[in-house]
């Protein structure tokens, strides 16, 4: 708020010293960005110069020891994922907040809050595991072979929701309650009352969460790797094993090479550029929207 | 009020005054308010950005006097006051133009030293605000930024502060408990204590009792009276009242097309008994602002 | 509208949000249940301490534990002086709307938004190949380090935010210096939010994987430096799950064990949190 904005203040020593430190510390913390775009751009330019970008969509497949880098479905995997997640986990983390603040007796939206939160906290390898353990087979019990799209999806949409309905909760809260107090004065009925009143006010808000929720879904790795089959090939079914731009990297990474490395930073520039352009709308939504708190 | 203790009973120690301005007033005879000026403002104009504030002000203030400074809100007489200690250098986008001069320092100057001017013109703002820690703390923090560290020394000028603000009774038996605890009058006694540990010149005072009940705010008004003639004093007062129970001069302020300039300066029995500004006269009955 | 109708539509509502709420009570209820039920019986004193045996089959998580207290512990001593560092550029030394500042947080607010496994790619050509760390827990917790960096930072200059302005100004008033200003009343303002930004991020750094599994390696041995490879918890789960057979019943017990540790930090930072908050509305 306050700044030293005059050139003239006395400064003593340490001051000086404090504010030297202070600024190289923020620069540094502030140029990590480009210091990670740059190592991708780096990384990835072998892939760039020797391939060319065309051939990441045209090569037969992806077999890179072969010297064939095809990415096309593992882009559709990945996209197939995150969009499946968003449009099933949407609903249902609106339909909550909208449960916590309108529906559900004090304590228990205390508690329903509470639960979300923790499930925010949760680790993605863990969501994976109890994918892996139960939700697998039980896919697999009903539609072989199991590991699929379907569980992604499922895996997915029950991570991202927390994000969604946390940030879905918060612009609900910052409805102004005269609009709340004036819709019931006149008579508006609950239904009505969401419908005409909260919606409207906060779907930017809502918005703003479910981008941010498609961000998270996309860049997600450990869950999809481990419950997704990970089979290169375009799905055609909600049964057919995927793999995604995420776990082709942590599966291949290991023990990549050349130009082989250089596609899987290539792949994860694309995802990065991705979630960047998500994360950034997000933003600025949240900037012009007034009532999603700007924390 | 007999919480109040006389100026005359801070008694200074000379030899401890090595390597600290002696912790005294700055003249040693009977304290009176002289008619040589220690404050000079000349053509002074504050804007924010582009929205001026105050437009050319020029006024002298007496050593050893209380000025009030009254007129209705928001035609710049705590942007004024803040200037005078170069507070202003702190508010983004704050421009100060014209000149000021304290005694033969030019206030304005690029080359002042703030840390040394500040010390030299002591604040108080409208809401009591010590820091949250400990009453001994929030005293010590200025006299030991300032090079006291003598244990001794530290000990007897605060007893000596809190004498004069009349808190020591209440509070020397628990100078170690957080300041937060004490009630807001006692905390703006306090704030007045640690402006005061560093010996200004100068008190600042911006509406110092308004934040207060009518009781605490009599209690410090006292207080400022008794300091008349020790220092310089400025306030920044709504209460008309006030400022001429304790005021030796005033100076009325007034927003015109937007623009707060200075009305009319004299002594407070001149201001409120024959001014010589319609607006001053509308002002004090109560007709305007 | 018929008021019948009205009546209808109203409680077709309540009916789909309470199937809705229940729908995301399930599973969260499902996981934890089972986590518990077939982690509990895995879980003792000896599983937590020794060393795992057989990939992990047998045995326990003790170095597994040591070597993620040392990749957060690296994490933290990296992320918690740099954030401390730019919080307080961006709150005392840039005005809200400066140029340079609100580059530097959007830049954060994008790097809090960049998938772990790029952090995890960058971690590996920057630490492990150009630096030369190699496999290390050093290489895994700056990566670590890069990826809580944002949200501490966040939380860090948020607390400096809500010190008043008052404060600052009479500081000044008193002639204080800059940096006393921010020794004796910035910084002990801020603890309170320092220690929630650094709790949010450990918890971060003790889920993370994927960033994990090419920065600090696979290996499951005690690690006897910095410059070791080491393994967390999460990649413990992700191992004995996908490439041991058999490993389960152990990746349960290792789960609970890290889900507790979550929960524990999660609920001591919204202790802090509700305690600050009290504490600041007290009148002052």
């Amino acid at each position: 708020m306050i700044s030293s904005s005059s050139n003239i203040s006395p400064h003593s020593k340490r001051d000086d010293l404090l504010s030297g430190s202070v600024r190289f510390l923020a620069l540094t913390a502030g140029g990590l960005l480009l210091l990670v775009i740059a190592f991708l751009f780096y990384e990835s330019w072998p892939a760039l110069h020797h391939i060319g970008l065309t051939r990441f969509f045209s090569d037969p497949d992806w077999y890179p020891t072969d010297n064939s880098y095809r990415l096309t479905s593992m882009v559709w995997g990945t996209i197939f994922a995150s969009t499946g997640a968003v449009l099933l986990a949407s609903p249902l983390a609106i339909l909550s907040a909208l449960f916590c603040h309108f529906y559900a007796p004090p304590l228990l939206s205390r508690w329903f809050r509470r639960m979300v939160e923790l499930l925010a906290g949760i680790p993605s390898v863990v969501f994976g595991f109890w994918g892996l353990v139960v939700l697998v087979p039980m896919i697999g019990h009903w539609h072989p072979p199991g590991p699929s799209l379907l569980a992604g999806i499922l895996i997915l949409a029950f991570m991202i929701m927390p994000t969604i309905m946390l940030v879905a909760h918060t612009s609900i809260a910052h409805v102004p309650l005269a609009y709340i107090h004036s819709a019931s004065a006149l008579g508006f009925s609950r239904w009505s009352m969401m419908w005409h009143v909260i919606l409207p006010t906060t779907k930017v808000g809502i918005f703003t969460g479910i981008l941010l929720g498609l961000a998270r879904a996309l860049g997600e790795t450990m869950a999809v790797l481990m419950v997704c089959g990970n089979v290169v090939q375009t799905p055609s079914r909600l049964f057919d094993p995927i793999r995604t731009l995420t776990a082709n990297i942590a599966l291949e990474m290991g023990y990549a090479l050349g130009d082989h490395r250089a596609a899987l930073f290539m792949s994860g520039l694309f995802l990065m550029g991705l979630v960047v352009l998500f994360v950034s709308m997000a933003e600025g939504l949240r900037h012009r929207n007034t009532y999603v708190a700007t924390k | 009020m007999d919480l109040i203790q006389p100026t005359s009973h801070i008694i200074p120690d000379p030899d401890k005054r090595a390597g600290f301005r002696a912790w005294l007033p700055y003249q040693s005879t009977e304290p009176f308010c002289e008619p040589d000026a220690h404050l000079r403002a000349n053509n002074l104009s504050i804007a924010y950005h582009d929205l001026q504030v105050l437009r050319n002000v020029t006024l002298e203030i007496n050593r050893g006097c209380i000025t009030a400074l009254v007129g209705p809100s928001g035609c710049g007489k705590t942007s004024f006051l803040m200037s005078l200690n170069r507070l202003t250098d702190l508010i983004p986008g704050c421009q100060v133009s014209g000149h000021l001069q304290m005694n033969e320092l030019d206030i304005l100057a690029p080359t002042t030293d703030l840390l040394q001017l500040r010390r030299t013109v002591g604040m108080i703002f409208q809401k009591p605000t010590v820091f949250p820690f400990s009453i001994r703390k929030n005293l010590e923090l200025p006299l030991r930024e300032h090079g006291t560290h003598d244990r001794t020394l530290l000990q007897s000028t605060i007893e000596n502060v809190l004498q004069q603000v009349g808190l020591w009774h209440e509070v020397k038996d628990r100078l170690d408990h957080p300041a937060q605890a004490l009630s807001g009058g006692q905390q703006q006694r306090l704030c007045l204590a640690r402006a005061l540990v560093l010996t200004p010149d100068v008190l600042l005072l911006d509406e110092p009792c308004s934040a207060l009940d009518p009781i605490s705010s009599g209690i410090i008004e006292d207080l400022i009276a008794s300091l008349q003639g020790s220092y310089t004093i400025l306030i920044v007062t709504h209460n008309l009242a006030q400022a001429r129970r304790i005021a030796d001069h005033v100076a009325v302020f007034w927003s015109l097309e937007g623009v707060g300039q200075l009305v009319e300066h004299g002594s407070a029995q001149q201001i409120f008994e024959s001014p010589k500004e319609e607006l001053t006269a509308a002002y004090i009955s109560g007709i305007r602002g | 509208m018929s008021r019948q109708s009205n009546h209808v539509q109203e409680y077709c509502l309540t009916v789909i949000i309470w199937t809705a709420a229940t729908m995301v009570s399930i599973p969260f209820i499902w996981l934890m249940g089972d986590l518990l039920w077939n982690g509990w019986s895995h879980l003792s004193f000896n599983f937590v301490f020794s060393a795992p045996l057989n990939a992990g089959r047998e045995g326990g998580i003790g170095p597994i534990l040591i070597s993620t207290l040392l990749l957060v512990g690296v994490c933290m001593g990296v992320a918690v002086p740099m954030g401390m560092g730019t919080a307080l550029f961006l709150s005392e030394y840039t005005r809200h709307d400066h140029v340079l500042g609100r580059l530097i947080r959007g830049s954060l607010d994008v790097l809090a938004g960049v998938p772990s496994i790029v952090f995890g790619l960058f971690g590996n050509a920057l630490f492990c190949q150009v630096l030369g760390f190699g496999f290390s827990i050093l290489s895994g917790g700056l990566t670590l380090a890069c990826m809580v960096l944002p949200i501490l930072i966040r939380t860090v200059e948020e607390s400096f935010r809500v010190i008043s302005r008052e404060q600052r100004l009479s500081a000044a008033a008193l002639g204080l210096s800059k940096s006393t200003t921010i020794r004796t009343i910035l910084l002990p303002a801020a603890i309170p939010g320092l220690l929630v930004g650094g709790i949010l991020g450990l918890g971060r750094a003790i889920a993370e994987t994927a960033a994990l599994i090419f920065t600090s390696g696979y290996v499951d041995r005690m690690p006897e430096s910095l410059m070791d490879s080491g393994r967390s918890l999460a990649v413990h789960i992700y191992d004995l799950s996908m490439n041991v057979a058999g490993g389960n019943p152990h990746a349960y017990a290792t789960a609970l064990v890290l889900v507790s540790l979550l929960f524990m930090i999660n609920l001591s930072s919204s202790w802090i949190a509700s305690r600050w908050t009290l504490s600041n509305q007290l009148p002052t």
